[in-house]
């Protein structure tokens, strides 16, 4: 697989020269790949915010390098709406961005800006509020009598209706019951399975990001303190602890059985794989 | 970036100018806007600008932070200094250049005018970056009491004042937010002409407004859940009083001002 973008030594520091001076990010490297679905953890204050903000160039890197598909984003800076449009960001709790006086127009918003219009511009419009489950009445609504997850949704739409490379999701789900939650997540997963772009998924939930992603960066003071696949992750349970996060419930529930002396991996990570473990174990007649 | 703003910002601190009652330093604000308007010549623009340093001084605060206060005025300034310099009669032309012309009234006029802004702003600063806001609406409303026999509704500004004062940063913030998030959607900001600039700024203020709406409407929910209902009969955690610095500091300003006063009367 090929980087899609790649991190060079990026560091951000806020109020340079005042006595607020504070690095949010700090020398961090890594790489995207194309088609991938990367889930991005941290504490408060890890720098996660800071970090998907230089990924479609609104925020310039104090150092370092972002490179989109090999080339500097900032290399054109007159071009960067076009990274912008390449790199789709939803902010947390986009819902609050809406302006139009239709669900549709609003979707509309980003894709029109990058100068689509007649039958395409509809296409994408009317794409995206399928992906994410708006029903085609209420495009014609103000998106002001929606409900709360209803607007999340639209708002949610109005990135992907511009058919970004690299969707980028900030808690997606803050604040959502869990049906919501796990409503939206699905809707998340769907696209990505459909169209098979790369997401990067912002989230506090170790829960939500091990169900859903291939690939984990932790973030720690400013820092990227690990990456790898889930269960790479999830093994190294005592560092995450230490750097105040939270391992998921079903690996939490398997260290807790380890310690109790039953022969499973610590690092599973979904029901699934801890049931086959358990019934691998009773099946080799071991008390449970 | 908007972030940036100092306007009225409050550098907390433990010196002198910080512990006046803010009362005294309203009254003082006020003493020195006057004494400002009265002062003509050299000697009185002196004696007001060393006041100010004296302040300036006790208050600890950078010069550094008093000058960028400047920043926002920096355009009046220079129109005013601009026209005053050139369009101002005089009996003596000192340059003569095609239609502007600089004549030695002009010139006066025109580094008094700016001199006499600058001391306004940096005076009034002083005053907000000493007292904080909460500070400053109580001695206010203290301050206006009197006008409540004239029904004239103190607390109720007074109030509206401290919440407006505490709103400004998080509009700032919201508006901030607002703006990476309609950009993120390709919004352009920058460029067009000033029509298509101003249609720009739809994107951002619709939310914004929907938002401080929001705001004020649960702010209002939440006073009455705490039992709100006006000034009438609410008492005060902090009650004001005056000490014997401020009785000093006010008999400072008031002979300050009568000082200037005198001295302008005889032209200097």
């Amino acid at each position: 697989m090929e980087p899609i973008l790649q991190i060079r030594n990026l560091t951000h520091t806020y109020g340079v020269g005042t006595p607020f001076q504070r690095s949010a990010v700090e020398g961090m490297s890594f790489d995207v790949y194309d088609g991938e679905f990367l889930g991005v953890i941290g504490h408060t204050g890890s720098g996660k915010s800071t970090l998907i903000q230089h990924l479609n160039g609104l925020l310039k890197p104090t150092s370092g390098q972002v490179l989109l598909r090999g080339r500097d984003i900032w290399a054109e800076p007159k071009k960067i709406r076009d990274v912008r449009f390449k790199v789709g960001l939803v902010f947390q709790y986009p819902e609050y961005q809406l302006f139009e006086e239709t669900v549709y127009k609003d979707i509309a918003f980003g894709p029109a800006n990058m100068g689509k219009t007649g039958e395409e511009l509809d296409r994408c419009v009317r794409e995206a509020a399928r992906l994410v489950g708006v029903r085609d009445d209420q495009l014609d609504k103000s998106p002001f009598e929606l409900s709360g997850g209803q607007k999340r949704r639209v708002a949610l739409a109005g990135v992907m209706a511009m058919e970004p490379d690299v969707l980028v999701l900030d808690e997606p789900t803050a604040g959502l019951d869990p049906a919501g939650r796990e409503n939206l997540m699905a809707n998340i997963r769907d696209y990505h399975r459909n169209k098979n772009k790369t997401i990067i998924l912002v989230s506090h939930s170790m829960d939500e990001i091990a169900q859903n992603v291939d690939r984990i960066l932790v973030l720690k003071n400013a820092h990227v303190l690990m990456s790898g696949v889930p269960a790479e992750v999830f093994q190294r349970a005592e560092e995450l602890i230490s750097a105040g996060l939270d391992v998921p419930q079903v690996t939490r529930v398997a260290r807790a059985l380890r310690e109790r002396g039953l022969d499973i991996d610590p690092a599973v990570y979904t029901v699934e794989a801890l049931e086959k473990q358990l019934l691998a174990l009773r099946k080799g007649g071991a008390a449970c | 970036m908007l972030k940036d703003i100092t306007l009225g910002q409050y550098f907390p601190g433990n010196t002198v100018a910080h512990k006046l009652d803010p009362r005294t330093k309203i009254l003082l604000v006020v003493l020195y806007i006057v004494a400002l308007f009265c002062a003509k010549g050299i000697v009185t623009y002196a004696v007001m600008g060393l006041c100010l340093a004296v302040c300036v001084r006790i208050s600890k605060v950078g010069l550094k932070q008093l000058v960028r206060g400047l920043k926002p005025v920096l355009f009046i300034l220079l129109f005013t200094g601009i026209l005053n310099l050139f369009f101002t009669p005089g009996d003596r032309y000192l340059v003569e250049w095609g239609f502007l012309r600089i004549s030695d009234v002009g010139l006066r006029n025109a580094i008094f005018m700016v001199l006499r802004i600058m001391l306004l702003i940096m005076g009034t600063f002083l005053l907000t970056y000493t007292t904080s806001p909460i500070s400053l609406t109580d001695g206010l409303e203290r301050l206006l009491n009197g006008l409540k026999k004239l029904r004239v509704p103190v607390h109720e500004l007074a109030m509206m004042m401290s919440i407006a004062l505490r709103f400004i940063p998080t509009l700032i913030e919201e508006t901030d937010k607002i703006m990476s998030a309609q950009k993120a959607r390709g919004a352009d900001f920058e460029s067009g002409n000033l029509i298509q600039k101003a249609k720009a700024l739809i994107p951002i203020l619709v939310p914004l407004f929907i938002s401080a709406f929001r705001r004020a409407d649960e702010l209002a929910t939440a006073m009455e859940c705490r039992c709100y209902h006006g000034g009438e009969g609410r008492t005060k955690l902090h009650v004001l009083q005056y000490a014997r610095r401020d009785y000093i500091a006010l008999l400072l300003g008031v002979l300050v001002m009568v000082l200037v006063m005198v001295l302008a009367r005889f032209g200097l």
